[in-house]
């Protein structure tokens, strides 16, 4: 089944709000072997002028993760998960996420492309924090490949 | 916002294709399963060497958010602050196979790649390789220096 063309322009209902833990922060951190201090010592963060640690640039990926689980999940969007392969992937920031904040993500499909027997889905997280202030965007380009 | 600190580099100083960080990093199994855990990225051809096969891969593959969070960690530490990190993207060109015993190898090697004067922002661009091959693509970094 070929993706559905109509996702395009499809923004989702936002996602459940999520609280972004110091633990799990440095937990995210260790994982793409940072080592700098204001992502694993909440002291350093607080001298740095932050309220706690700072997650690492790419950290809005596990935001990203539960909104392109809606994607998937989409009755009638036709993407088979084991045919997908991450094409590009793009952090557009307002400023980092610290451990403390609320975060909520909301998708849109900003496009779906057809070449061939392949489909390309780009997907845009916009993640937000209490406030309603923007965090950070997430984009992702999603090749998913067709019927062999 | 970031706050200001004594390590962060001077933006009248650089130059573009100045040399702004060199680091490698060892994967094995280990980082896989760490980084499956972290970030909540399940799918089994990161770690299991029969469904890769099943899959037509040449092996278990590191996930390409992992090779994309840890390229940046030198920009990170030469910026001195994450929070400085403005905007960040990549393409996934190649696979990142991971030997069960011998692990991976990726070096990042980070360049000035345009400078901004009126907004103070760097663009560093990235070359990320493992076995002499580039596996990621247009990979820039767009660091606040203000």
């Amino acid at each position: 089944m070929p993706v559905n063309p109509e996702l395009q322009g499809r923004v989702f209902p936002p996602t459940e709000p999520y609280l972004v833990g110091r633990e799990k922060v440095r937990e995210f951190a260790r994982a793409v072997f940072a080592t700098n201090p204001l992502n694993l010592d909440p002291e350093a963060a607080r001298a740095a002028g932050y309220d706690d640690v700072v997650a690492p640039p790419t950290f809005a990926v596990v935001m990203q993760e539960k909104t392109l689980a809606q994607l998937l999940a989409e009755p009638d969007a036709g993407i088979d998960f084991s045919r997908v392969v991450h094409g590009d992937q793009r952090f557009t920031s307002s400023r980092p996420i610290v451990a403390g904040d609320l975060l909520t993500a909301t998708l849109t499909v900003s496009s779906v492309k057809t070449l061939g027997a392949h489909s390309m889905v780009t997907a845009e997280s916009s993640v937000t924090d209490a406030s309603g202030a923007h965090v950070v965007t997430a984009v992702s380009t999603l090749v998913v490949r067709g019927e062999d | 916002m970031a706050a200001a600190s004594a390590s962060v580099p001077s933006f009248d100083a650089l130059e573009v294709g100045d040399l702004v960080a060199e680091r490698s990093f060892e994967l094995t199994r280990d980082s896989l399963v760490r980084y499956a855990g972290a970030s909540g990225d399940f799918n089994p051809i990161h770690y299991r060497d029969d469904v890769a096969r099943e899959v037509g891969l040449p092996g278990v593959l590191a996930h390409g958010m992992l090779t994309m969070g840890l390229a940046v960690q030198p920009v990170v530490d030469w910026a001195g602050d994450p929070g400085r990190v403005a905007d960040y993207q990549v393409r996934f060109t190649r696979p990142v196979v991971v030997d069960p015993e011998a692990g991976a190898v990726v070096l990042v090697v980070a360049k000035i790649g345009q400078l901004d004067a009126d907004a103070r922002v760097a663009r560093v661009d990235l070359t990320v390789t493992f076995d002499d091959q580039t596996v990621l693509g247009k990979a820039q970094v767009r660091v606040s220096l203000g």
